[in-house]
């Protein structure tokens, strides 16, 4: 029987995807779909508790069409900034963004 | 022990989901990796119409596996120079590959553990029309929020217009 632990349990697994490919990846690309995964993780969080812990309301929907909202902002502008970045240094690896280091 | 239809949905798209989510970070190719990536968007959206949010389902599928994945796959397509296969490399160092590997196991467990140990009381009453409770938030209750995001989406549309297009306009 499918309850609400199965669902966090999925979520769990998805954000420490997420979380690895930040860490391990070194494309900035790469990193802002690992972002998503993570966000994405939080959402089925908050559908899930509110489907079975808090089902009169619709207030987890909510959260997540916010959450869905940042997101979108979010990876427009850092698509746009690794666009930018592009230009000056020719590269998406963050080891090649060593600009601000003395 | 019976296997309903609703169990045997929420584990394929549990493995699904997850399967395409390592796929996006163990694949050697970035192409490979964005479209893995719309698989898990589109694996999150059955999860969420298994769990009674139709509305979120779709509204993920438009967003997330419309939209977003566009701008992902177009900004793919235009920032590849490399050879294809070589586009997606994990981390130069081995340490921060490990780092990562053993972080995330460890926050799995660590998370998973707390789950599993954590007494969940299940809610009752009726359940309301989702997008009539949805509206009735957004615009009631939730409104100011509601514009903050819409502001902050028209902030980022402008923001990523000025990064994109360089100082000169180029």
């Amino acid at each position: 029987m499918i309850g609400i632990s199965h669902y966090l349990l999925v979520a769990t697994a998805l954000f420490a995807i997420g979380a690895f490919g930040v860490v391990a990846k070194r494309n900035a690309i790469a990193i802002l779909m690992s972002i998503e995964l993570m966000l994405n993780a939080v959402n089925i969080n908050f559908v899930a508790i509110d489907r079975y812990l808090a089902p009169g309301g619709a207030l987890g929907q909510l959260f997540a069409v916010f959450v869905i909202a940042v997101a979108a902002a979010e990876v427009s502008v850092g698509l746009a900034l690794v666009i930018s970045i592009y230009r000056q240094r020719r590269s998406v690896n963050l080891d090649d963004f060593n600009l601000l280091k003395w | 022990m019976t296997l309903t239809l609703h169990d045997a949905t929420f584990a394929l798209l549990a493995l699904l989901t997850l399967g395409a989510a390592l796929g996006v970070v163990l694949a050697r190719n970035i192409v490979h990796s964005a479209f893995l990536l719309v698989l898990t968007f589109l694996g999150v959206a059955g999860l969420f119409l298994t769990l009674d949010a139709g509305f979120l389902g779709l509204v993920q599928v438009l967003v997330y596996g419309g939209a977003i994945s566009v701008l992902v796959v177009f900004a793919v397509m235009l920032l590849m120079s490399e050879q294809a296969g070589q586009t997606n490399p994990p981390g130069a160092s081995r340490f921060t590959r490990w780092a990562g590997g053993v972080g995330a196991v460890a926050l799995a467990l660590a998370l998973g553990a707390a789950v599993c140990t954590t007494a969940w009381e299940p809610g009752s009453g009726p359940r309301p029309e989702a997008v009539a409770e949805l509206a009735r938030l957004m615009l009631g209750d939730y409104v100011v929020p509601f514009e903050a995001a819409a502001v902050l989406l028209l902030l980022a549309v402008v923001g990523a217009i000025i990064l994109a297009k360089g100082e000169d306009g180029r």
